[in-house]
């Protein structure tokens, strides 16, 4: 995950659509020193067997990640909020389509 | 006391089944292992593109040629994932290359063995490709996430590796007398070298235990090699081939196959440079890598130029 440019160029996250509609899903990396040859080795390296119909790249300094400090506020925060969960409410059985 | 919290932290997530992440602490001895282990892995995978590439150009159809090149072809992406997994870990690639050229780092020893025959490129693809399936397998259920993540991609590309071996070592052997004596010549030359690839007994293994309990690696050297030789028994059965192991019987009590005792003396022979290719392979790498330079070079020019 280091960002420095080397002689490789910079790294890029390489996400992929496997299908039309579907959303788009993490990878690997690759570098490359422009968007049109990290797109380019990001289609030879990735997609070798039609994995998908859409690659986004997006560089890896780029990428705003949670702090490891703060990710059980991220994560703890809906613990004691269950009633946003269908199976929370009771409805009778002989209610149908509900 | 940081230290050991941090330790006793570390090895409950272990205990878990949580897998470790880039930016998560880890133990200096976790990372440094991880490093090694990656590495060696990838600088296999590149490796070995070299036995099989040198039957590019003689493959005896234009359909082996293909298939023969687009596994290459796979090796290739699979060193790549793999760099890029060891780079999580703050390696730096050029620096993990640099330790191959000066023979710092190891690649698996099977690669210094050559590829001399067309049916060399079946019982590569069988038994290579098998046994590192075996290993790679086992391997999805590492901790480390994008190790493991590298894996499962890997896995799903390695099938059809074992499968176009197989079935050049199914032509071969049920081809004409000379062809079915190719293929067992393939046989008998790769088949303990293949056990190799799983490493030394356990009880020798010296950085096996803390392997596991970190959960680097799942299942033992010794443990991996038998499922091998058990699956595989039976697929040298079918091609009507022998293999070259007298001591090579089923034990029905264990419900696996007994075998010969391997050549620890080859292995580490092999292992610390004596195999019969071993100068070859690096000599190319590092050729092929100062080939590469002008590219590199015109890219950094190019990026300097017209990328703000
Ligand atoms: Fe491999
Ligand atoms: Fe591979
Ligand atoms: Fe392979």
């Amino acid at each position: 995950m280091s960002n420095k440019k080397n002689d490789l160029g910079e790294l890029w996250e390489v996400f992929i659509q496997s299908k039309n509609g579907l959303p788009y899903k993490h990878v690997g990396s690759v570098y490359a020193h422009d968007k049109e040859f990290a797109i380019h080795n990001a289609r030879d390296l990735y997609n070798r067997r039609n994995e998908g119909s859409s690659i986004w790249i997006v560089k890896s300094s780029q990428i705003v990640a949670v702090d490891l400090d703060t990710s059980d506020y991220i994560i703890n925060n809906s613990d004691d909020k269950i009633y946003r969960n269908p199976t929370f409410y009771n409805i009778p059985d002989e209610i149908k389509n509900l | 006391m940081v230290k050991k919290n941090i330790n006793y932290k570390f090895q409950k997530r272990i205990d878990n089944n949580i897998k470790i992440e880039p930016r998560d602490d880890m133990p200096e001895g976790y990372r440094a292992h991880l490093i090694r282990q990656i590495s060696q892995h990838a600088h296999s995978e590149v490796i070995g593109m070299q036995p099989e590439a040198n039957w590019i150009t003689r493959a005896p159809s234009l359909r082996s040629k293909k298939i023969l090149l687009a596994k290459v072809q796979d090796e290739a992406g699979h060193g790549l994932y793999l760099y890029s997994a060891a780079e999580t870990l703050g390696a730096s690639r050029s620096d993990l290359i640099k330790k191959l050229h000066l023979k710092e780092a190891k690649y698996a020893s099977i690669f210094n063995y050559p590829a001399l025959t067309w049916s060399d490129i079946g019982a590569i693809g069988w038994l290579v490709d098998g046994a590192a399936i075996t290993n790679q397998v086992s391997l999805q259920k590492t901790s480390y996430g994008p190790y493991s993540r590298a894996m499962i991609k890997i896995c799903k590309e390695e099938s059809f590796h074992q499968r176009q071996g197989f079935e050049i070592m199914i032509k071969m052997s049920h081809g004409t007398k000379e062809q079915k004596q190719m293929a067992q010549d393939s046989l008998n030359r790769f088949w303990w070298p293949s056990l190799m690839m799983f490493g030394p007994h356990d009880s020798d293994s010296t950085r096996s235990e803390r392997a596991i309990n970190w959960k680097i690696k799942r299942e033992s050297n010794d443990f991996l090699r038998q499922k091998f030789i058990d699956k595989t028994v039976p697929q040298a059965d079918f091609l009507g081939l022998t293999i070259p192991d007298q001591k090579l019987k089923w034990n029905k009590k264990r419900n696996s196959y007994d075998f010969g005792e391997i050549n620890w003396n080859e292995f580490w022979r092999v292992v610390n440079g004596g195999g019969p290719c071993n100068q070859k392979r690096i000599n190319h790498h590092i050729n092929a890598h100062k080939d590469g330079e002008w590219v590199r070079k015109a890219l950094i020019k190019y990026s300097e130029k017209y990328v703000k």
